[in-house]
């Protein structure tokens, strides 16, 4: 079917505003299928269901609006914890702030690199997961990322990584566009811990492709920076083997337009998937999470919990989708979201889904959407704390569901370190 | 199946005992009557709509507002977005109108009824000319007036007739088919049709909107208690038909009426087409409960035939404390596409949605409710038991919104589906908007199958396997069925066991 011509034309605006960057012949092969598939499904539109909440307009425009830069004296996100860094300046890969590429049991490169050399572990998983995530729900701005990634970490895992890899993205150019693209194996029985933060740009499209092999486990925790002008579209697409695990948490403070879409597939029996997020907005901020499991393998374990605390004209969107097909029986489901509007002027739009073909299931979701407890505030007052400290701790203990899906507990600290931070901050 | 005795209280009629067994079968409404029937031609135009409107006798102003539905409708699209998949439908291959031949002059009374129509009634176990008064539950000594059920009956494109008119009118409540109340309340029809469902709301209802050709209409004035549940029986008979109706029920302030509908239809093994709109208008503490038990032909074991039924209902709270609930039962039609809806307006009000809905062999349902809260202080539940069986796809589709103004409004939902084999499907597609903060929203999902360990208790009780899981769901329906009124409670209860027969082994 042909796009509508207002779909087509932003599309071919976008497109004429971008390089397919130079590589080996496979990675070219993938990248203009990947701007086949962009052309054929076209930029997202309002009115595409699952962009009904989410106003996409300033994803599309082929170039970027102004974001100011925000300087802050905090100390670095992750800065306690023993990582190796790789630092990148609004989407372009910086040397010199990086740590040196080894790591034990770890294979680190530069996409760029990968993409020139004419044998690749990455041939076969560059583009692979994101076009299997483009049914049934199209995802374009993912699309658009594999076609024109100017750069990204591609990461194979053999063993178990003695420290995080830690990716930094810095933002000081205010009006920056960057297209990055990461991949990671998990070889079998292998497990690494992956880190994100920063602003990154003016705006940021993301795509990380995660391949986990029979027993290999992966971490990822992010936080999203906090330049609040900046605009950002990230997606995960992991595929998941026998006995393997995937967990991730995001951290979503400020940003007036963040998207994050994760696209889960359990293919062996056994996996479990995780995904959390946690996110607090105030004024003009727009926090999308969109996710999708989908559960092809028997007694696989998937969870999704997600808290917004929003304030001020904030918007929080949830999509949430378990997918169950015929032969993913004794599948253990479970989505959860959660909203605490602070004030009258903030909203949450949810739509969470099951869509299930397998009869010996255990799937629930449940959505709830309210103010603070006004008992529970009477009561914490009436034990002596002021106002403004009782409010702040029931908004933490109502993020803490969301916390408590990081395993490790020095990331736990950090992230809860910030949000009482941002609590602090935007007290009134 | 057991046969299912009735324990009969004295004052039954015979008829009704024998309505009450015959659910206890597979589809029985599959038969069809031998009626001389006037068609208009097949298909649809310009020209069709005009001559039901003037098979109706009807003035001008409704001629004019079905050619501006149908002018509408010819540049919609059918939506798509559903989780429903069945071949394209021929709007042109169908018969727009279908009245029996023997009222083309409308009887009088019922003993004018063409007495085939009567015993196709009869068949359908509606005692037309008699109290309903069901068997055995509550002490009811004797049948007291609330146990009176008022009939429309609407047969194909007609409505047939409609009983106990005259105690009716002496409690000020208007109840007569649509067509009537066009030629005999245009100011109360003019006021309130499409004021709820507008004439372009969506394919279906515009379709409605320019072609539908009968229907019921109730008014119940300011402070009156309807002295009696008001019914209506649907049926398709003749083959090729789309069956139209149209339902408006306009409760006044302090007014109250429940509303029961009921459908049926031949087993054929081609498709027919139902899609129809109902309106409920709700002033100041008005309250209506509206009850279906939809048993339309489902289709055969194959998925060949049965109904397709896209239907608009929807509710507009516009006075303060009004209350609206809806109560159905879904067991039958091939494809279900029906959300039936509430409009809180009206500060205070209320909006219920309680539903069942069971899809076996190739059936499939996409159905929930949307609960949009307007005014202050408004509340909302919803309860939806979805059970999938054989081939079936079992959909629950709903909205909550809460807009800016709704200040201090609550919702819950609930919606649970039920797997019986290994070949069906069942899905949950809520949207959730709160757009304030002193609402609360809460929604709670979960899928899961029939447990093991209570078929087997009932196994081990001396049930066979059929019963047992007839009786697990409804243990899992319970919450559903003691929202019906009682003598719904009873057939939808045994129309559960039925629709789900053939599903276990």
């Amino acid at each position: 079917m042909a796009l509508p011509k207002l779909k087509s034309d932003v599309t071919a605006a976008r497109i004429a505003a971008l390089t397919m960057p130079d590589g080996a012949a496979w990675a070219q092969e993938a990248r203009k299928d990947a701007l086949n598939r962009l052309q054929t499904i076209g930029l997202p539109h309002r009115r595409d269901e699952y962009w009904r909440y989410t106003t996409p307009d300033t994803l599309n425009t082929p170039d970027a609006a102004d974001a100011a830069v925000f300087h802050s004296d905090e100390s670095p996100v992750f800065g306690e914890i023993d990582q190796l860094k790789i630092v990148f300046v609004d989407g372009v890969f910086d040397a010199d702030a990086s740590d040196d590429l080894t790591l034990a049991g770890v294979e680190i490169e530069r996409l760029e690199t990968a993409a020139q050399a004419d044998i690749h572990w990455a041939r076969d998983l560059y583009g692979v997961l994101e076009s299997r995530g483009q049914t049934p729900v199209a995802r374009p701005l993912a699309a658009l990322n594999t076609a024109f990634s100017t750069d990204g970490i591609v990461i194979r895992v053999t063993g178990q990584a003695a420290r995080p890899v830690s990716l930094v993205y810095l933002h000081e150019d205010t009006s920056s566009d960057a297209i990055l693209h990461h991949l990671v194996k998990v070889e079998q029985g292998a497990n690494l811990t992956l880190l994100e933060n920063g602003p990154a740009a003016s705006r940021f499209n993301n795509v990380l492709e995660v391949e986990v092999a029979d027993t290999g486990t992966f971490n990822h925790v992010r936080v999203q920076g906090r330049d609040h002008e900046r605009r950002a579209a990230t997606h995960i697409f992991t595929r998941l083997g026998r006995e393997s695990t995937f967990k991730s948490f995001t951290l979503t403070v400020n940003g007036v337009l963040t998207r994050n879409e994760c696209v889960i597939e359990l293919t062996g029996d056994d996996a479990v998937a995780h995904v959390a997020g946690a996110a607090l907005g105030d004024g003009d901020f727009h926090h999308d999470d969109t996710v999708f499991v989908t559960h092809d393998a028997v007694n696989c374990e998937s969870r999704q919990v997600f808290k917004k605390v929003l304030r001020n004209g904030a918007t929080g969107v949830f999509q949430g989708k378990i997918l169950v097909k015929n032969p993913a029986q004794k599948t253990d489901g479970y989505q959860i979201s959660q909203a605490l509007l602070l004030d009258d002027d903030a909203q949450f739009l949810a739509k969470p889904e099951l869509e299930i073909y397998a009869d010996d299931v255990v799937c629930s979701h449940g959505s709830t959407t309210g103010s603070i407890d006004d008992t529970a505030l009477f009561y914490l007052r009436s034990r002596g704390l002021p106002k403004d400290e009782a409010r702040d701790l029931l908004v933490l203990s109502f993020l803490a569901e969301a916390l408590e899906e990081i395993d490790d507990p020095a990331l736990t600290e950090d992230m809860t370190t910030r949000l009482e931070a941002w609590l602090a901050r935007h007290r009134r | 199946m057991t046969a299912f005795d009735v324990d009969v209280k004295e004052g039954v009629d015979q008829e009704t005992v024998d309505a009450v067994k015959s659910l206890s079968g597979t589809y029985k409404h599959g038969w069809s009557t031998d009626i001389e029937m006037d068609y208009a031609p097949k298909g649809l135009n310009e020209d069709i709509v005009r001559l039901i409107s003037e098979k109706n006798n009807e003035p001008q102003w409704m001629l004019d507002w079905r050619l501006a539905a149908f002018a509408r409708w010819q540049q919609m699209e059918e939506p798509e977005w559903a989780m429903v998949h069945y071949p394209k439908i021929d709007f042109q291959d169908q018969y727009y109108y279908a009245r029996p031949k023997s009222m083309a002059e409308k009887p009088k009374s019922l003993d004018d009824v063409d007495p085939k129509l009567l015993e196709t009634y009869k068949k359908l176990g509606i005692p037309l000319k008699e109290q309903m008064i069901l068997a055995g539950v509550e002490g009811a000594e004797n049948a007291d007036e609330n146990r009176k059920v008022a009939v429309d009956a609407v047969f194909d494109s007609v409505s047939v007739g409609t009983t106990f008119q005259a105690e009716l009118k002496k409690a000020g409540v208007i109840f007569c088919s649509i067509s009537d109340a066009i030629q005999d309340h245009p100011e109360l029809v003019r006021k309130y049709l499409g004021s709820v469902v507008p004439q372009s709301d969506n394919f279906y209802a515009t379709l409605n909107s320019a072609v539908f050709s009968d229907g019921s209409f109730v008014y119940v004035p300011p402070g009156v208690r309807c002295p009696m549940e008001l019914s209506t029986y649907f049926r398709i008979n003749a083959e090729n038909t789309g069956q139209f109706e149209r339902t408006l029920i306009i409760c006044d302030k302090e007014a109250y009426v429940s509303y029961l509908e009921g459908c049926t239809a031949p087993m054929r093994d081609t498709i027919q087409l139902h899609a129809a709109v109902v309106e409920l208008v709700l002033l100041d503490d008005a309250e209506i409960k509206y009850s279906t038990v939809q048993n339309w032909f489902p289709g055969d074991d194959e998925g060949k035939g049965g109904i397709y039924n896209f239907v608009t209902k929807r509710a507009d709270c516009r006075g303060d404390r009004s209350k609206v609930m809806w109560t159905q039962v879904e067991t039958g039609s091939a494809v279900t596409w029906k959300y039936p809806s509430c409009i809180l307006r009206g500060d205070d009000s209320q909006g219920e949605f309680y539903s069942i809905a069971i899809a076996n062999n190739y059936q499939q349902a996409d159905t929930g409710t949307k609960m949009v809260h307007l005014g202050k202080n408004t509340k909302s539940r919803i309860v939806s038991k979805g059970i999938s069986a054989g081939k079936a796809q079992n959909t629950y589709r709903g909205l909550v919104s809460m807009h800016p103004k709704a200040k201090n409004s609550r919702n819950f939902t609930q919606c649970d589906s039920l797997l019986i084999g290994d070949k069906c499907g069942a899905h949950t597609v809520p949207y959730i908007e709160v757009r304030n903060n002193s609402s609360r929203v809460e929604h709670e999902a979960t899928t899961s199958k029939v447990d093991d360990d209570q078929l087997f208790y009932c196994r081990s009780r001396g049930m066979d396997e059929e019963e047992a899981v007839a009786l697990v769901v409804n243990g899992f329906c319970k919450e559903v069925l003691q929202a019906l009124p009682m003598e719904f409670a009873m057939e939808a209860q045994q129309l559960v066991a039925i629709s789900l027969e053939g599903s276990v082994g």
